[in-house]
């Protein structure tokens, strides 16, 4: 067996800080060997990032390393920064999570992937062009002559992150250390993004690192994983016995935690409510449009929602599903009225919400409430999560003593497993699932009839996910309130809804009962969505029909991309007046936009 | 066994008591604030200067008006220039002035005016500019264009032509020198703070709040005005300096404090006039007004970054 390309032996990573020292890795050998992937699992704060910058030197200045890395079998921990400059960039290279920080944003694509090339191999300036031209074919970037005259705002997300590979890769490395490389990503870029490192790893003979919290993105793409829990590698070994033969609890736990597509079982999800149930929400025809300037004078509306019609039954869980830009953070925004809709009506118990003036409206919001995504920057950093989750009680019933307040409080806090203890303590102090605690239990403190959950659970680790899924379900079971779920995650949608509305670039694509949306997808659209989904099973993975996209999602402000499933309907000016999908119903209760297999029967 | 089970007990108690008192934004700001030792040089500094501005009277013999024409123009009597120096006249250990005012009282007479100047003027511009400033980030959209071109419309005022006319009218007084001074230091202020206010405005938690029922007044006070307060501080203690500066230069002028009662400015500028030969009536004002500002800057980049979220 050849030497293994990376040798990491005993390597032990502790940062001072001023309350004493933290140990962030303790003691962690292993070996990477030519053209082998190698899985990193953990959760924030596991440390897992921090063993890969100490191995390449870029641990932060209140750090130290000891142990030993060999590259090659040299020794490179501890060598001086001009020698490591040489080999980072030239033989191991680093992909990080967010593709826009990590791009110079004053420089074009073109000279920041030549860079490398120009300062590493002192190429001359056409010779460097042509390879870095080669390079943004690999990472299948369209239209890449044109990409490399363009700055990085100019690029989505997705593509942003492949230019970060091909500038990673440009110079050929041995080694590509991915951290985190899609968790910022939509589920279909995700696996497009997968799928270039997976063709790296298999042409280029590329070994890969890849670091990550989701079982499922390591399942499809390791060969070896690691497993780390504060600071120690608890399990490691080939990726099938990590996923079918677990031995560390902790591994177990981990993979049980993964919420999944095929399944729902572990959380019990409320029971549907009676057929009889009242409606509590009538949308219908809802449309938000954006004006945006295209021009000096010209404006043009970027329908951000687009006639949204639904219905929502008292105790009743809607998903709504989508992928960034589908307009369903604007659709929760739009009923609550914190976002001025530009048509359609919003009827809340009878209740017509836009044609309320504000007194009113702020009496409405007794029984709508919203828990945001962001868990730490949705609480007032300098208020005591105690004065934030009696927030809504001093505003909405301030008849109530301050001591029937602090009960209230106590009381909620309790509910959402919150020691009463720390009503004082500030949101610095506390977990992203801690914090996001507080934001539910500032949500239900007035024991509101209809909460929107708007990705609430999208920024935590997976065990987290679990824990505050699990919180929310209880909650509902007892209070009886509906809850109107947003996700970009459809697994997660599944554990908690009754029904599932699909949107796409601001318009239902796919509208159905939970059992059959995930059973009998029927929208183009919606089977993309679910194919993405990474599965936290190396069997199924490798055994996907990999996707070969390259396309982008078009421009909400094109008109055209509306028509994206319905060709056939196409007309091909960017400015025309396009045909709208309408919603089909394919069976009880299954509606489905329009697309080319399936079009209205007129 | 009792003994050892009951001290556990205790140890338990005592890390749950620290537990529940948390650590403040506060407690951890202020902790780094004293571990940088030029803001807390700084501050030991001006408190010194401070003090001793309120106790002149007690610190010294003299009076800061009252003229010894026996030692006119001396110079300290360390000074290394010895043909000036007047060992008869006693005490006077910074010097004394052309018509024999002993410039160490002086100085910290002058103190006296130009600190609280200084404080007086900036609290005016801190309550005006961070209401100012907040309500029209807030607000948005027409009001708050309206309300920035008003304060565009004063930017563009000479601030010495704005003195002059408030002289004319109100003729000369000492307190004009606040108003003045402070109606012209509010517009950074309110600038600075609208700013930070549209960037806040964009946050989470503003829109929690505002799902949560609060009014826009109480946004403002409650989550607005408090989360400002890191810019705002490390601009307060750049607004004194500038404000000192301001009244140095009034008085420079001639516009502001009168005769004889003085400030720093009063004392640079009679310094500046005879430097040739006496240095020290120049030498001693300027350099305690120098360091004072060092001071209140040192503060503020102390300040700032002990109030710096990212390092929390």
């Amino acid at each position: 067996m050849s030497e293994p390309i990376l040798q990491v032996r005993d390597l032990d990573v502790r940062f001072r800080i001023h309350d004493g020292n933290i140990h962030a890795v303790k003691h962690v050998s292993f070996d990477i060997d030519e053209g082998e992937c190698l899985g990193v699992v953990g959760e924030s704060g596991s440390g897992k990032s921090q063993l890969f910058l100490a191995t390449i030197g870029l641990l932060a200045q209140n750090g130290t390393a000891s142990g030993s890395v060999r590259y090659r079998g040299d020794e490179i921990l501890g060598l001086p920064e001009w020698r490591l400059n040489r080999l980072c960039g030239s033989r191991i290279a680093m992909v990080f999570q967010d593709p826009l920080t990590s791009l110079t944003p004053h420089m074009t694509l073109g000279t920041q992937i030549m860079e490398g090339l120009r300062s590493h191999h002192h190429l001359p300036r056409d010779v460097a062009e042509q390879r870095a031209l080669e390079i943004l074919e690999i990472v299948r970037i369209p239209e890449a002559k044109r990409r490399m005259r363009q700055y990085p705002h100019e690029l989505s997300g997705g593509m942003r992150q492949r230019a970060m590979i091909a500038m990673a890769t440009v110079c050929g490395p041995d080694l590509l250390i991915a951290d985190e490389p899609t968790t910022a990503l939509d589920v279909t870029v995700q696996a497009q993004i997968l799928e270039i490192m997976r063709e790296l790893k298999t042409e280029l003979k590329t070994s890969v690192v890849m670091i990550s919290h989701d079982m499922g993105v390591i399942a499809g793409i390791a060969d070896r994983v690691l497993v780390m829990r504060e600071g120690d590698v608890v399990e490691s070994g080939p990726v099938d016995d990590i996923f079918y033969r677990p031995r560390h609890p902790y591994t177990k736990e981990l993979l049980d935690a993964m919420p999944r597509l095929e399944n729902n079982e572990g959380v019990q999800t409320c029971a549907a409510p009676a057929a009889d149930a009242p409606n509590i929400l009538e949308v219908s025809d809802l449309a938000v449009h954006f004006p945006v300037h295209i021009g000096p004078t010209a404006t043009k509306a970027l329908r951000a929602v687009d006639s949204v019609s639904f219905t929502l039954r008292q105790g009743e869980t809607l998903g709504v599903v989508g992928e960034s830009g589908s307009g369903k953070s604007t659709l929760a925004r739009a009923i609550l009225q914190l976002l001025p809709k530009t048509g359609g009506t919003v009827v809340w118990m009878g209740n017509h919400l836009d044609a309320h003036k504000r007194d009113d409206l702020r009496r409405l919001r007794r029984d709508l409430q919203i828990v945001f995504q962001d868990p730490l920057a949705s609480l007032d950093p300098r208020r005591t999560i105690g004065q934030s989750i009696a927030e809504p009680l001093q505003s909405l019933m301030p008849m109530l003593t301050r001591d029937e307040v602090s009960a209230r409080v106590r009381a909620i806090m309790t509910k959402v497993g919150l020691d009463p203890a720390w009503i004082n303590r500030y949101p610095h102090e506390f977990s992203g699932g801690q914090n996001q605690r507080v934001g539910v239990a500032r949500a239900m403190i007035i024991e509101p009839k209809l909460v929107i959950c708007d990705e609430a659970v999208s920024a935590l680790d997976v065990s987290i996910q679990a824990q505050i899924v699990k919180l929310i379900a209880d909650l509902q079971s007892q209070t009886g309130m509906s809850l109107i779920f947003i996700s970009h995650d459809l697994a997660i949608v599944r554990q908690l809804a009754h029904r599932v509305m699909v949107l796409f670039l601001g318009r239902v694509v796919e509208f159905a009962d939970s059992e059959m949306i995930y059973s009998n997808p029927r929208h183009p659209y919606t089977k993309t969505l679910l194919a993405a989904v990474p599965v936290p099973d190396p069997a199924i993975e490798r055994a996907k029909l990999h996707l070969k996209l390259t396309e982008d999602v078009p421009s909400p402000l094109d008109s055209r991309a509306q028509l994206m499933f319905l060709k056939s309907r196409l007309i091909d000016d960017p400015d025309a007046e396009q045909y709208r999908p309408r919603l089909v119903e394919v069976a009880p209760g299954h509606l489905v936009a329009e697309h080319d297999d399936v079009t209205s029967a007129a | 066994m009792s003994i050892v089970s009951h001290s556990a007990d205790n140890a338990a108690a005592i890390i749950a008591a620290r537990d529940l008192s948390g650590r403040s934004l506060w407690v951890d700001a202020r902790r780094r604030l004293f571990s940088n030792r030029a803001a807390v040089a700084s501050m030991i500094g001006l408190t010194v200067v401070g003090l001793m501005a309120l106790l002149a009277p007690a610190l010294s013999p003299y009076g800061f008006a009252t003229q010894d024409w026996n030692v006119v123009s001396c110079a300290p009597p360390w000074w290394p220039d010895s043909s000036v120096m007047c060992r008869a006249g006693g005490a006077h250990w910074f010097g004394t002035d052309a018509v024999g005012r002993d410039l160490f009282v002086r100085v910290l007479y002058g103190a006296r005016v130009s600190l609280a100047v200084g404080f007086v003027a900036t609290l005016v511009s801190l309550a005006i500019g961070v209401v100012y400033g907040a309500m029209a980030g807030y607000a948005g959209g027409t009001i708050d264009g309206l309300m920035m071109r008003f304060v565009d419309l004063l930017y563009s005022l000479p601030f010495i032509f704005f003195v002059i006319i408030l002289m004319v009218v109100f003729h000369r007084n000492f307190f004009l020198l606040f108003v003045a001074i402070g109606a012209v230091e509010w517009l950074t202020m309110a600038r600075i703070v609208r700013g930070q206010t549209l960037s806040l405005k964009q946050k989470e938690f503003i829109e929690a709040a505002r799902a949560a029922g609060v009014g826009s007044a109480a946004i403002v006070f409650r989550h607005v005005i408090p989360n400002l307060l890191g810019p705002v501080v490390v601009y307060v203690t750049l607004t004194i300096p500038d404000v000192i500066l301001a009244e140095s230069f009034l008085s420079f002028l001639g516009l502001g404090v009168q005769e004889p009662l003085t400030s720093w400015g009063v004392l640079i500028a009679d310094g500046a006039n005879q430097m040739e030969i006496a240095p020290w009536l120049l030498v001693f004002p300027a350099g305690i007004m120098a360091a004072a500002l060092f001071c209140f800057n040192f503060i503020g980049d102390g300040l700032r970054d002990a109030l710096d979220p990212k390092d929390r």
